[in-house]
Formats: structure tokens, C-alpha cells, sequence
């Protein structure tokens, strides 16, 4: 076991609460689907291999048996046909989740998630809504090398018309899924891959069939008063355990999980940086034009610029096309030790 | 609209009912195509005529209005096309649907629009038919899915709308047009597959009007027959200037579609006067000579005319009614097109989402507060 992976056990052991289930990620995805697709009528799930494979992932794993064809829809490898057909559906009014297998592949079909899909409601004065998810993993994984490990955060972020949501633990996958599901607009829902396996305790409040979580707001992790970390997806349990290693040198970071990349809570960071008078931000994404550079222009034009005491500091991956030997891809992601290092770095220690 | 006749000035011995032979009709993967001939009744023809009339002039108005620079941007007329929006539409209902590419203004009306909010729409007023956020190529109406600026996109979008007919289980078709130039796009070709694969109730249908942009058919494709494309989908070639030729291969592939076989493609031969756009005088990659032929043989509307005069099913001064009523409606039209004020500024940032609370959208400075509403 290396650090990483005994730092991970020891806050997730932390968290347990009464009256809770342990869920992972995977399982908290498919019993959101599962749920909506039983409560109403409209909601079909399409994708390559959602149904008798299971999911690629085994996210959509028992949905084809419980649904059969009509609802879970086995699509050949044309990305741009099917995304398109999950858009007119969508006109037509049913409620399609269109899964990317990775959302790598969207590239092919992002005609028919922006321009199809994202600028609709819009062009035609509100006549036409557009109550679609497209779903599927986001973001680096595990030696899948740089073709299959881009993240999308920025680019589907960067777009009016959509709401991109990115999950961290299974609270979030099961919350927010539903949400977007509930959503009529556009939604975009990065998963992430490592994550899928990882479980969290759930209480039964969040494994309530109409739990859901507000689109657009993020939330505090971790209380803290030195320093401000914002982030999204996995990258928010490195922050956490970065957080863990600074407490024992009495540094109390406060930790944010974005949940949603746009729109972006502006609100819950500055916040934060108000409180703590320093900010970085965490992302797997490259740097340039990313999530962490859009938050850091929004702090400089906002209240909270006034509180801070030093420059606001990007964590980000590094910018190169991913590698495929271990040694360089674990190089090529931010790790807990740069995180621990920025900070000490921005609190000038 | 449907004209009314007061029954002024008819020839003494006309008939109600008239037969025509359309021109053949090419088949693949059918054994047999729609009817040799078809049967007009005066009503018919009188709404199939004033419908192809008031595109022709809409269209024309808004070709002065473009030059006027009254209207802005892009403007893809439809002039010299008429006969495949109503001939299409005669062939299935208002329940069914309906998706096309950026050269949609005929549909646009076909599909239940007016012509007041369609021209407000290209002025860019409150009027418009998409409130002037839409332009020339973002108009709808139920049913009808625009207007599609993105070449080929609309067809898999077509493919959703009909699966959408099938699941819902509600015996509806949608028909999803594209051009010569779209022919070729990959995306059209995963469409095909995946309508067949599941029998899915659509009607592909290629206007083909023998330029993609500037580009002809034996310059952009290797295969120019169009209706073959599909492959393993049964296809049928028609004659697109002929309103009635189009009208009953578009009631055989419905029905084709609604007795769940699945899709079913249509070729229309076209022609399109008006260059691609009104940025195109449309002369450089063809000849006068060749536009000035199709006018004088084959346009829809003088078709029309003639076969309804040489059989008794109205008279000059009746279709010259219609046309006096036509523009004048044009005209009208034109004249709220004109006047009618831009949308407010208030409305800039609306209709992003629906079903939602009005939130702050960021403006082009970061002290302008703007608030979108659904």
C-alpha cells in the first residue's frame, strides 16, 4: 500500500455516521438511473455496450435486464449519429441519458452536444427545451494513455446553454444524477473512472428515491480558516487527504467541492477565500483556459479579491498529451505532495 | 392558406377531378413504387398553388429585403424548391414531423407558420417567430424542428424525433431533408444504419438541386444517385418540380413507415433559382442559360397552373386572384417585417434554460448585472 492509498482509508473510515449504507460510486449511478427510469416512463438510457454488456464500466449493470430493449438501448460506434439521435428524442420529448463510453469520444458527436443540443432553447425563444443528460467518465484513469485521458471540464464549461456537473463521492454521483435526469436542459455529468469502485457511507436521507442535489452549488468539505482549496471530481479526495497531512502541522485548509463546473458557485468560494485569505484550486485538467483559471478570474473581479493575502495559485495536470509508463503518468497528474506543496508555497512556509 | 372561391368567372365546363400520369419514378430495393397516377381535386390544387405562390413571393420579398439590407447575415432562399415543401406536406399530417437544413423558410410556412412572423424573424424583430433570437436558419413551429445551421446534423436529429414517434407508440412519421451537399456526410450514413437496425418511422428525403453550394453533384460525389445511397433502405427518385409527383412518393413512404418497415429514402430533383445564399449571384458554377431553361420548363408553379387551366379546374382570373391576394399578403408582411420594433434588450440574455429561476448571466464587463429567465 503506498501513502496515497492509506491516506484515502483513513478519511473515508472517518466519515462513518449512523443509520448509513456503504455505496460506491458505480452502484450510486446505476440505482440513480434505476430510480428515474422506474419513475417516469421517458427516461431511456442509450450508449455502446449500456445493455447486455452492462456498461463498459458496469455502471448501467441489471438496468437491460429489468428494462429490456425499449429502455436500454445497445448503439452501434457512431457517437455522431447516436448523440444526434438522443437530441431529437429529447425535441420530440422523451428524457435520454446518452452515455459516452468516455467522454474522449464525445469529440465525435460535440456538434450535437453544443449546437444541437446546448444553443436549442435559446434559438428558438424558449419554444424548444432540450431535457437531455449525456453521461460517462471524464478525465484521466489508469494507463489508458493520452487519447482515452483528456478532461472535458473546461471545454463543456466553457459553453452557455449547458449545465456540466462533475461528481466527487457517491453522494454526489447519486444526487446529482438525479438532478440532471430532473433537469429539462442539457446537462453534461463527468464521471471519473477511479472513482467508480471507491465506497462511501450514505444515509437514508441521501438513499431517499427523490434525494436530490441542487445543479450549481458546490460544497464545503472540510472546514478550515488558513486556506482555501477548490476542486472537482477525484481531485477533491486528494485535496482532503492534502488537508489531513497540513492539520498535523497546524495548517486548517478548508476544502470546496465544486459538484458543478457551470454554472460555477462564485458564491460558496469567495466565501471561503473571505474567511481564509488564500486560494488554490485543484484540477486534473490541463492549466491553460482551464476550470482553475476561470475560477481565479472570477475571484480578481469579485469581493473576495480583497481578502486575499497572497496570489490565487492553480494545481493542475501537467501540460503534455498523457503518458502511458506509470512512473510518467503518475508524474503527469497533480499528487497529494503538490497540493501540500502549493500551499505551503501560497502561506509562504 | 386554403383559398375560397366565390365562383366568379369559371369556364362553364369544368371538372372537379382531374388524372395526371406523373413522370417515372426510379426504384431501389422496391418492387413497386406509388401509383402511376394521381388524382387532383380543385381544392387541391387551388391550396397547392397559393401555398408554392406565397413561398415564391415571400421569397422574393426577402431577397429585395436583403439587398435593402433590411435583412442581415446569412439568407438561403427557397425559390424554384416550392414543389417539395408542399408536395411533402401533402403527404402526411400536421402530427407527423418535420426537420430540414438552413434553406427552411418554405417549410418553415408549410409547417404552420405565418408569413408576418417568418419575415419579422429574418428582420430581426420581437414579431419574429423565435422572438429574433433564431435568424433565417433557427425557426420552428410544432413539429417542426428548424432550421438547422449545421450541414447534416438535422438528419440524425430527424432519426431522435422518430424514435421518439416509435416508443411513444403513437403512429407518426418524421421526415428529415437534406441536400445534394449533405448526402455525403458521415453522420447520414450512421443514421441510415442505426433507422434500420431499429425500424425507426422516418422518411429520409434529399432535395437534391444539383449545387452544394457552389460545389455540383458530379464534383462532390461519387455516386450521384442519391435514392441508392441508403443502401440496404429502399429508395424512390422523383420528379421535385412536380407538386403531385412529390405528393404521392411522400404518401407511399408514409405509408411504407407507418406499416413499420422501417425507413424509406426519397430523392427530389430540384432546382434552386437564387444562388446558394444571397451572398452567392449563383453564376460563377453554372450558366444563366441552364437557370433560365429550368424556369421556362420546369417551374413548379407555372406546372401547376397550366395543368389546372388545360383541364378546367380554374380559371386565369382566379389564379390571378390568388396571386393578387398573395401579395398583398407578402406585402403586409413586409410591411410589419419592416416596422415592428427589435426585440428588447431585456430579452438578450433569456431562454437559456428551461423550467429554471431567473439567474445572473455575465455581461461583457464585469459590473453590468445581467439576469437570464427561462
Amino acid at each position: 500500500l503506498n501513502e496515497n492509498h492509506f491516506l484515502s482509508c483513513l478519511v473515508e473510515f472517518s466519515k462513518t455516521s449512523p443509520a448509513a449504507v456503504q455505496v460506491n460510486v458505480r452502484d450510486a449511478l446505476n440505482q440513480a438511473m434505476d430510480e428515474e427510469l422506474e419513475r417516469d416512463e421517458k427516461v431511456f438510457l442509450l450508449g455502446e455496450e449500456v445493455a447486455q454488456y452492462d456498461g463498459a464500466y458496469k455502471v448501467s449493470r441489471g438496468l437491460w435486464k429489468k428494462y429490456g430493449d425499449k429502455r436500454i438501448i445497445d448503439t452501434p460506434i457512431t457517437e455522431m449519429g447516436f448523440a444526434g439521435i438522443a437530441v431529437g428524442a429529447a425535441f420530440a420529448g422523451l428524457r435520454p441519458i446518452c452515455e459516452f463510453m468516455t467522454w474522449n469520444f464525445s469529440m465525435q458527436a460535440i456538434d450535437q452536444v453544443i449546437n444541437s443540443a446546448a444553443k436549442t432553447y435559446y434559438m428558438s425563444a424558449g419554444a424548444q427545451p432540450v431535457p437531455i443528460v449525456f453521461r460517462g467518465p471524464n478525465g484521466s484513469s489508469a494507463g489508458v494513455a493520452a487519447q482515452h485521458s483528456q478532461c472535458f471540464a473546461a471545454w463543456y464549461g466553457h459553453c452557455p446553454g449547458l449545465k456540466v456537473v462533475s461528481p466527487w463521492n457517491s453522494e454526489d454521483a447519486r444526487g446529482l444524477l438525479k438532478a440532471a435526469i430532473r433537469d429539462n436542459n442539457p446537462v453534461v455529468f463527468l464521471e471519473n473512472e477511479l472513482m467508480y469502485g471507491v465506497p462511501f457511507d450514505l444515509s437514508e436521507e441521501v438513499m431517499h428515491k427523490d434525494f436530490v442535489l441542487p445543479i450549481g452549488k458546490a460544497k464545503v468539505e472540510r472546514q478550515g480558516t488558513h486556506i482555501t482549496l477548490v476542486s472537482h471530481s477525484r481531485c477533491v479526495g486528494f485535496c482532503l487527504d492534502a488537508a489531513a497531512v497540513l492539520a498535523k502541522e497546524g495548517v486548517e485548509c478548508e476544502v470546496v467541492n465544486l459538484r458543478t463546473i457551470r454554472p460555477l458557485d462564485v458564491e460558496t468560494i469567495e466565501a471561503s477565500v473571505m474567511k481564509t485569505g488564500h486560494l488554490v484550486t485543484v484540477e486534473g485538467g490541463w492549466p491553460q483556459y482551464g476550470v482553475g483559471a476561470e475560477i481565479c478570474a472570477r475571484i480578481m473581479e469579485g469581493p473576495a479579491f480583497n481578502y486575499l493575502d497572497a496570489p490565487a495559485v492553480r494545481v493542475t495536470g501537467v501540460d503534455i498529451p498523457m503518458p502511458y509508463a506509470k512512473i510518467l503518468e503518475d508524474h503527469s497528474v497533480p499528487q497529494i505532495k503538490d497540493i501540500i506543496f502549493t500551499v505551503k508555497k501560497v502561506l509562504n512556509m | 392558406g386554403i383559398f375560397v372561391t366565390s365562383g366568379r368567372s369559371m369556364v362553364a365546363s369544368s371538372r372537379s377531378y382531374a388524372d395526371f400520369t406523373p413522370e417515372k419514378v426510379d426504384l431501389h430495393r422496391l418492387e413497386e413504387g406509388p401509383p402511376l397516377t394521381a388524382t387532383l381535386t380543385r381544392e387541391e390544387g387551388l391550396k397547392y398553388y397559393r401555398t408554392m405562390q406565397t413561398i415564391r413571393r415571400m421569397e422574393l420579398k426577402a431577397d429585395q429585403l436583403y439587398k435593402q439590407k433590411i435583412i442581415r447575415g446569412f439568407c438561403h432562399l427557397y425559390d424554384g424548391q416550392e414543389a417539395c415543401a408542399v408536395g411533402i406536406e401533402g403527404g402526411i399530417t400536421l402530427s407527423d414531423h418535420l426537420i430540414t437544413a438552413y434553406r427552411a423558410h418554405g417549410y418553415t410556412l408549410t409547417r404552420g407558420g405565418t408569413v408576418r412572423e417568418i419575415m419579422a424573424e429574418l428582420t430581426g424583430r420581437r414579431g419574429g417567430i423565435a422572438k429574433g433570437k433564431g435568424g433565417s436558419m433557427h425557426m420552428y413551429t410544432k413539429n417542426f424542428y428548424g432550421g438547422n445551421g449545421i450541414v447534416g446534423a438535422q438528419v440524425p436529429l430527424g432519426a431522435g424525433v422518430a424514435l421518439a414517434c416509435k416508443y411513444l407508440g403513437n403512429d407518426q412519421l418524421c421526415v428529415s431533408l437534406y441536400g445534394d451537399g449533405a448526402a455525403n456526410q458521415g453522420q447520414i450514413f450512421e443514421t441510415y444504419n442505426m433507422s434500420s437496425l431499429w425500424k425507426l418511422p422516418i422518411i429520409f428525403i434529399c432535395e437534391n438541386n444539383q449545387y452544394g453550394m457552389g460545389t455540383s453533384v458530379e464534383r462532390s460525389s461519387a455516386s450521384t444517385e442519391y435514392y441508392k445511397r441508403g443502401d440496404y433502405i429502399p429508395g424512390l427518385r422523383v420528379d421535385g418540380m412536380d407538386v403531385l409527383c412529390v405528393r404521392e412518393a411522400t404518401k407511399f413512404a408514409a405509408d411504407h413507415c407507418r406499416s413499420g418497415k422501417g425507413p424509406i429514402l426519397m430523392e427530389l430533383q430540384t432546382y434552386r433559382y437564387h444562388g446558394h445564399s444571397m451572398s452567392d449571384p449563383g453564376v460563377s458554377y453554372r450558366t444563366r442559360e441552364e437557370i433560365q431553361e429550368v424556369r421556362s420548363k420546369s417551374d413548379p408553379i407555372s406546372m401547376l397552373k397550366d395543368r389546372m387551366l388545360s383541364n378546367n379546374m380554374a380559371s386565369i382570373e382566379e389564379l390571378k386572384e390568388i396571386d393578387i391576394a398573395v401579395r398583398k399578403e407578402i406585402e403586409d408582411a413586409a410591411q410589419f417585417a419592416t416596422t415592428d420594433p427589435e426585440p428588447p434588450l431585456d430579452d438578450l440574455c433569456s431562454h437559456i434554460f428551461a423550467n429554471d429561476q431567473p439567474f445572473e448571466v455575465r455581461a461583457a464587463t464585469p459590473w453590468t448585472k445581467l439576469t437570464s429567465t427561462s
